[in-house]
């Protein structure tokens, strides 16, 4: 990009806030004028500060910004229309936040579905010399190999999302049973459950991890049940909690001096009641679990290489920032986007299911 | 008009809006009232008449979701409806104060009861801190509080239900207001306490002369309180004229309903032969939880086929104790159950699914006792399919039937939430799920005193019909005397645990009577205005 190209960026960025603003006022809203107005100062100050090339970085950020509220939009507009009826409705209602959760989660699962199609080089192909600029064949550049990042990143997707979508579940599958059956049965099996997740809580998860990740050795069954080893006691905790209020309502009375066994009470009394909360849990603990897999990466101790995985990119990598290079922040940034993204939706569902309960 | 200024409270076409989803809705459609200083007035309606969106419009306030749309409001002189939020506020608690159903619910549980007492004269300047605990003892007394000079220290969980109403009658005293407004502080009580919370309620009323607004759905309870009657339906109104003159004439045929809701009265029926074998014997009941006293002693009663038998008693009485060790839900240290003959084991983890089937309950909450996220063809159809076995068509056609049996439009209902249906068709969605087991004997825990009367009318016809089509036999658990009229065969009072009296309905409810069943009786409001003179009158030569 060409100073000059830039700065046109940046002029053009300036002129459109003077425009906003007036329009703005023209139309007596007060809100929009304050944003303007905020933007403005903000603009100045970024000026003031760093210069016409911090200017740039805004108006870049803004155009992206723009660019994914366009397509949010441009998504629900097609949802509304694609969808039967009864959902459409549900979709008009959603707000844009979702719709780029549902973008970046799709870009991630076409990224794990099609990396081969995607990706112009293999994971561990070395394709250049290490640390290359980002250019036409490799579009972010290569790492201290010289394999492209590009095609690390698209890789990795299927790596890191799959390994925590796995664990999450099978910490999610372990807690809530464990969770339901300490509720519903009460007295010994309660307190042993109970006792047991205490005992897992009360060791540092990372430090748990690495304990239990250099004594069984680190392949992606045990990483898998390790993680979900040490996230089932918060899911436990919380689905006890929230099914004990359910257990004692007279519904589940009446159901079990019906002699209903205990799988029935779970799946059809006390599940559907509890599933709001649960469903936010998951959301948050999956990001949590992609952390967790990505920082042991960064440690070493997660996926191994050369497969390609987000948390060992950054690590790989992580030399660079001292050069004030941006290269292990994208892998990062992918991260930080797939866990903004999952929370929005999250958010979504969440409001869908207050809403249902409000009309109780 | 012009604001009459002798008039304490002047409200004149109030219209009030909800929004219900993305509709507005006008909850209140014009309602005026009018009430002079030391005035009792009593709003009563079923539930959805906007009673109580009324009264707390009396205070300038609407509630979250609802707004007050059109009218004048008028206290004192002053409008309600252009005040400010500050005026507002100096007038609430102070000169208009107000005192909710369920006081159990109203008061902070965190905080002492005389520390909540306090809180309004001490803030709108009226009294000291020391001088308001004062004056709060002495409240206590007037309104007849067990050792007023420290029950306002305690904290509201140590208090009962009847004594926390008062207790709330109390601080909402405490500025001497010129206006409070009464919302059904009684129907949450027993007849034995709300009749002494009614007349303490009265006498302090009376003794300050402050005007009240007495919001209920019992006439008879509205008939001791009011000097005036207004009768609301749907956000309009019905009528208002003076207490005896609507008891004795009521104009429109709504108000006759209201007062011809107690007396209905099934023809009692006797049992066809003594010595044939009752469906459900229950001999020298023993219970105590765990390692606590004992609740339930030496309780015995029979359940015969195609009869109803009523269980009555004050909370606390041990009604539903015995109805929940019936149901194997607690289990009794002597004594048995004995279901046509055969010992029933006590929990029902330990009984046969033919035994289950046989004892079915219904609950007094129907909000609680049905699944909020299941549709109403899965909770009437899974007994159906978890006893009877009946899959894919039969199934949906024994839950239609059991809808137009309990005179519900399969059409219409059987696909719905329970968050989609009224008080009254929860309920009976609630009696549909206890006939699919087929039942022998259903248990009804207070199955109607959640409800509007002229609803838990109609509920008692459904219970009773059902009863003659099918040859139910029901164990009728109530603290309500009118229902164990409307139902009974036979009568069990309890009190503390005991059976006091037992027999057929016309022996208990003859003279002579036990004293304990006298005084439930006499504890009953009836549609006089001078009955609970007359009550205080005996009551205060008998110690309660």
């Amino acid at each position: 990009m060409s100073p000059l190209g830039v700065s046109v960026l940046s002029i053009g960025f300036i002129a459109l806030i003077c425009v906003a603003f007036a329009a703005t006022l023209y139309r007596g809203e007060k809100g929009g004028s304050v944003i303007a107005a905020l933007l403005a100062a903000l603009t100045a100050i970024t000026w003031f500060v760093a210069g016409r090339d911090g200017v740039d970085t805004l108006a870049i950020v803004a155009v992206v910004f723009v660019l994914a509220m366009v397509a949010s939009y441009a998504l629900r507009w097609l949802l509304i229309r694609l969808v039967p009826s009864t959902l459409a409705t549900v979709f008009r209602s959603a707000p844009l936040t979702a719709m780029f959760g549902f973008i970046v989660i799709g870009v991630c699962l076409a990224m794990v579905i099609f990396a081969p199609f995607i990706a112009p080089f293999s994971e561990s192909e070395i394709v250049s010399k290490a640390y290359a600029p980002p250019a036409a064949t490799y579009w972010l550049g290569t790492d201290q190999l010289g394999r492209d990042i590009f095609s690390r990143i698209v890789f990795g997707a299927r790596n890191s999302i799959l390994l925590s979508l796995t664990a999450t579940i099978a910490a999610f599958l372990l807690g809530t049973l464990a969770g339901l059956f300490a509720a519903i049965r009460g007295g010994v099996i309660d307190q042993t459950l109970g006792r047991l997740a205490d005992v897992l809580m009360s060791i540092p998860a990372l430090i748990l991890a690495l304990l239990l990740l250099s004594i069984l050795g680190t392949n992606l069954v045990v990483l898998v049940g390790v993680v979900a080893a040490i996230y089932a006691p918060r899911i436990f905790r919380l689905t006890r909690s929230v099914a004990a209020n359910v257990v004692v309502t007279d519904f589940v009375e009446a159901s079990r001096i019906r002699g209903e066994g205990d799988w029935y009470l779970i799946r059809r009394e006390i599940l559907p009641n509890i599933a709001a909360p649960l469903i936010a849990e998951f959301g948050l603990q999956f990001c949590y679990v992609f952390l967790l897999i990505a920082g042991l990466s960064f440690l070493g101790l997660g996926i191994q290489p050369p497969t390609a995985d987000w948390g060992s990119m950054v690590r790989e990598n992580a030399v660079l920032i001292s050069f004030g290079k941006i290269t292990p922040l994208i892998p990062a940034m992918a991260i930080a986007l797939l866990t903004v993204g999952v929370n929005f939706i999250v958010d979504w569902m969440l409001k869908l299911t207050a809403g249902l309960k409000e009309r109780m | 008009m012009a604001p009459d200024d002798k008039r304490l409270l002047q409200i004149r076409d109030l219209r009030i809006e909800a929004m219900v989803g993305d509709t507005i809705l006008e909850i209140v459609k014009g309602v005026d009232l009018d009430l002079d200083r030391g005035e009792v007035i009593g709003l009563i309606g079923e539930s959805g008449a906007g009673k109580s969106t009324i009264g707390l419009a009396a205070m300038g306030f609407a509630r979250y979701g609802t707004r007050i749309s059109g009218g004048r409001i008028t206290f004192d002189g002053q409008d309600l409806r252009t005040a400010t939020e500050a005026q507002l506020r100096a007038l609430r608690g102070a000169r208009i104060a107000y005192v909710a159903q369920s006081a159990a619910a109203s008061f902070n549980p965190a905080h002492k009861i005389i520390d909540q007492h306090v809180e309004a004269p001490v803030l709108h300047g009226y009294q000291s801190r020391s001088a308001a605990q004062d004056d709060g003892m002495k409240l206590y007394a007037k309104l007849r509080l067990p050792e007023p000079d420290v029950i306002g220290f305690r904290y509201p969980h140590q208090l009962s239900g009847g004594q926390l109403q008062r207790a709330m009658t109390a601080m909402a005293m405490a500025c001497r207001p010129d206006l409070i407004i009464f919302d059904e502080p009684t129907t949450a009580l027993d007849v034995t306490t709300q009749v002494e919370v009614l007349s303490a309620i009265r006498d302090i009323v009376e003794q300050f002369q402050t005007a009240a607004i007495y919001i209920t759905h019992d006439l008879a309870v509205v008939a001791q309180m009011a000097d005036r009657i207004k009768v609301l339906l749907k956000g309009e109104e019905v009528e208002e004229a003076p207490t005896a003159h609507i008891l004795a004439h009521p104009k429109e045929s709504y108000t006759r309903k209201l007062l011809a809701v107690r007396s209905y009265e099934r023809p009692e029926k006797s049992r066809s032969s003594k010595t044939a074998q009752p469906e459900l014997s229950i001999r020298g009941l023993d219970v105590a939880y765990r390692s606590g006293p004992k609740v339930l002693h030496d309780v015995s009663f029979d359940l015969h086929r195609g009869m109803t038998v009523a269980v009555v008693g004050e909370s606390g009485s041990g009604k539903s104790t015995t109805a929940r060790t019936i149901m194997g839900l607690l289990p009794a240290t002597s004594g048995e159950i004995r279901l046509r003959g055969e010992i029933l084991p006590w929990s029902f983890r330990e009984r046969s699914k033919d035994q289950l089937r046989r004892i079915q309950m219904i609950y007094q909450s129907a909000d609680t006792a049905l699944n909020p996220r299941m549709r109403v063809s899965e909770i009437i159809g899974r007994p159906a399919k978890f006893y009877a076995g009946l899959e894919d068509r039969a199934l949906h056609r024994r839950v239609e039937e059991l809808l137009s049996l309990i005179e519900l439009d399969p059409a219409k209902f059987y696909d719905r939430l329970p968050s989609e249906l009224s008080g009254g068709q929860k309920q009976r969605v609630g009696i549909a799920r206890a006939l699919a087991a087929d039942p022998e004997i259903v248990i009804c825990d207070e199955v109607t005193s959640a409800l509007d009367q002229i609803v838990a009318e109609g509920i008692l016809r459904l219970l009773d019909r059902l009863q003659n089509e099918i040859g139910l036999t029901y164990m009728f658990i109530t603290h309500d005397l009118a229902t164990v009229r409307a139902v009974a065969d036979e009568v069990v009072v309890m009190q503390r645990g005991r059976v006091t009296d037992s027999g057929a309905r016309s022996k208990v409810f003859a003279p002579p009577h036990h004293p304990y069943t006298a005084q439930l009786l006499a504890s009953e409001p009836k549609m006089d205005p001078k009955w609970l003179d007359t009550y205080k009158g005996r009551g205060s030569e008998r110690p309660m």
